[in-house]
């Protein structure tokens, strides 16, 4: 009896908890597509007036095609060069001994408990002396590298639960250490790969400081900043025009969130099949 | 192929773990390092396969020095207790390995996977993954891939210790029924003599770094080098008692009997102290150097039964006797010693 009944408590309590975000997904949709009065919260009619930024440019905005593909390129740059590092840095700190390894580890876990808020006039003078102000390759390199302590230590977890004797019984079989490392190791820890991918890609896509800071022009502009712009617009009060452009920056995300959640999972369990 | 170490000596960070060691396993030959656990022989293998470097001395394969050969171009076939297969890879994959890194043809790898496999008794399970096997057929999955490629010789790290017992007795014919079939120089290295007794064709006893001796499994148990070796060999394990040598006789605790004919010859000193090693069956009833003494336990076996005889100065001999309890606990006995069987140790622990 009771084992039949905690599941079901068990989901109304979880949808309680949920209602609060669930409704507001919902009225964020629904506002995007209909107008209401003023004050209220019920909508009056149906439009797709406020879905009209898809096709024209806003007065005094870049174009949001320009911005997604910005964000994009941003989002998938940075995964590609967190990945990159901590793929490689992670193996080196689990296996390879060099001197100052402990060192360089704390290091790292400092790194990543340091809040990028406080760094930001610092990076900012830094890619000005640079030359990389106001470039998407610019931030790329700062979020990149503000992602890279957290990618290497969830990197590193994973490889220590490689057993070595793997690697072992590769060197025996005839392989070189990079052989072992890309043949034998790499398959291992592919999980937290595409765990770390996705939440960096995550991370990436909703980053709004550092974009707002060091690339604000039109050119470079990302999704955050654009929708930051609207909503700091004096001349522009529209906020049907505001949510659509809300909702059309996290579907992205939540659609990807949709299919790769089981894998995301992986990075806080840390499993080897074997 | 044969296979030479020369003096050959290990350090871990300014501590010495192998002194001096010698070791020759000649062609075709099985030998085991069995030993404490501790005692370096784990090591050794790891020195022979090319995992540890060596601090001083050479490695030989053959005519090959490999001392300074990267274990990659040793050629040697390792199996480890924990197996390590390569889990994200088919059982026909995990074969294939050694010899897709040397780029060997298709149709070679195809060829050589199937021929090993069907040796081990696997064919039917080359494309599962490693973790749909059970523990023995992990077991013959790693031995097919350290076969494969011909090894010039098969390293096995206590490759029973992680099977049940059950499955441990038939591995245990089985490795040496599959070392013979492919004619492999084979190093076992285990702590448990049984094993080694059973499966190789010498072994080599270690303790602290050192070889105390190396001799074919009825040797070293009959004529043991010292005590160490006398003790670590036997089960259950051997009893001492001292005593003195005079005039070709030997005093002990409450008995003396004249020394065996072998040892007349080897000269003993005069009035010198010499400890006395007997072994569970050569203390029986009947015997002609008679013993007594008081059974102190009895413990039924099944087969046999195991009895611990307190001599009246407290020394403990044990005897092993057909099964069924012949004698019971506190019961005063007179038994007897068999002459032929007796190991004599002098002061340092050396055999006589």
């Amino acid at each position: 009896m009771n084992a039949r009944r905690a599941p079901w408590l068990l989901t109304m309590l979880l949808v309680m908890v949920s209602l609060p975000i669930l409704i507001l997904y919902t009225w964020l949709f629904v506002d995007s597509v209909s107008v209401s009065a003023p004050g209220s919260i019920w909508p009056k009619a149906f439009t797709l007036k406020n879905w009209r930024f898809l096709f024209e440019t806003i007065e005094g905005h870049a174009s949001i095609w320009r911005v997604t593909f910005n964000t994009l390129v941003f989002a998938l740059c940075t995964v590609t060069v967190v990945i990159g590092t901590s793929v490689t840095a992670g193996y080196a700190l689990s296996r390879l001994k060099f001197p100052f390894r402990a060192q360089f580890l704390g290091g790292v876990l400092i790194l990543h408990a340091f809040p990028s808020i406080s760094l930001i006039v610092a990076i900012f003078l830094m890619l000005r002396l640079l030359g990389l102000y106001d470039t998407l390759a610019g931030v790329i390199l700062v979020k990149a590298s503000l992602e890279i302590p957290f990618g290497i230590w969830v990197m590193k977890g994973f490889y220590d639960s490689v057993p070595w004797e793997i690697e072992m019984a590769g060197i025996q079989d005839g392989a070189s250490r990079f052989q072992v490392w890309r043949r034998l190791i790499l398959p291992q820890v592919q999980p937290a790969i595409a765990a770390l991918a996705i939440f960096s890609f995550i991370a990436a896509w909703s980053e709004f400081i550092l974009p707002l800071v060091l690339a604000p022009s039109s050119e470079t502009q990302l999704l955050s900043v654009y929708l930051a712009g609207l909503l700091t617009d004096d001349y522009l009060s529209d906020y049907g025009l505001l949510k659509a452009v809300g909702l059309f920056y996290i579907l992205p995300v939540m659609v990807f969130y949709l299919f790769t959640q089981d894998k995301l999972m992986n990075i806080y369990s840390g499993a080897t099949k074997g | 192929m044969e296979i030479r170490l020369e003096q050959v000596s290990k350090d871990f960070d300014s501590v010495r773990v192998i002194e001096d060691l010698e070791l020759l396993v000649h062609d075709g030959e099985m030998i085991a390092l069995l030993g404490p656990s501790g005692c370096g022989k784990t090591t050794t293998l790891f020195m022979i396969c090319g995992i540890h470097t060596v601090t001083a001395g050479r490695v030989l394969f053959g005519d090959r020095d490999v001392t300074h050969v990267p274990p990659q171009e040793r050629n040697v076939g390792v199996v480890f207790q924990s197996y390590a297969l390569y889990p994200h890879l088919a059982v026909a994959e995990n074969i294939a390995f050694p010899l897709r890194i040397r780029k060997e043809a298709k149709e070679d790898v195809e060829h050589k996977v199937r021929k090993i496999a069907a040796t081990l008794h696997i064919d039917s399970l080359l494309t599962r993954r490693p973790g749909q096997l059970s523990g023995g057929q992990q077991q013959r999955v790693a031995l097919a891939r350290a076969l494969v490629r011909d090894p010039a010789v098969l390293l096995l790290d206590e490759p029973l210790a992680n099977l049940d017992t059950g499955l441990r007795l038939e591995m245990r014919s089985e490795l040496r029924r599959i070392q013979q079939a492919t004619g492999s120089t084979a190093i076992l290295v285990t702590h448990d003599q049984a094993e080694a007794m059973s499966m190789c064709d010498r072994i080599a006893l270690m303790n602290e770094g050192q070889i105390e001796q190396i001799a074919t499994p009825s040797e070293i148990y009959v004529r043991p080098r010292n005590k160490f070796v006398a003790s670590f060999i036997g089960s259950p394990p051997i009893a001492f008692c001292s005593g003195a040598v005079s005039e070709n006789m030997f005093k002990g605790p409450g008995f003396k009997f004249e020394l065996p004919e072998r040892l007349q010859a080897a000269a003993i000193k005069p009035d010198s102290a010499v400890t006395l090693g007997i072994r569970p069956e050569a203390l029986q009833p009947g015997l002609d150097i008679p013993v007594s003494g008081m059974i102190a336990f009895v413990e039924p076996q099944g087969r046999e039964t195991l009895y611990g005889l307190q001599l009246p100065d407290g020394n403990m001999l044990r005897s092993v006797q057909a099964g069924g309890s012949r004698f019971k606990l506190g019961e005063h006995v007179r038994w007897g010693l068999d002459r032929e069987s007796l190991l004599f140790f002098d002061p340092d622990g050396s055999g006589i």
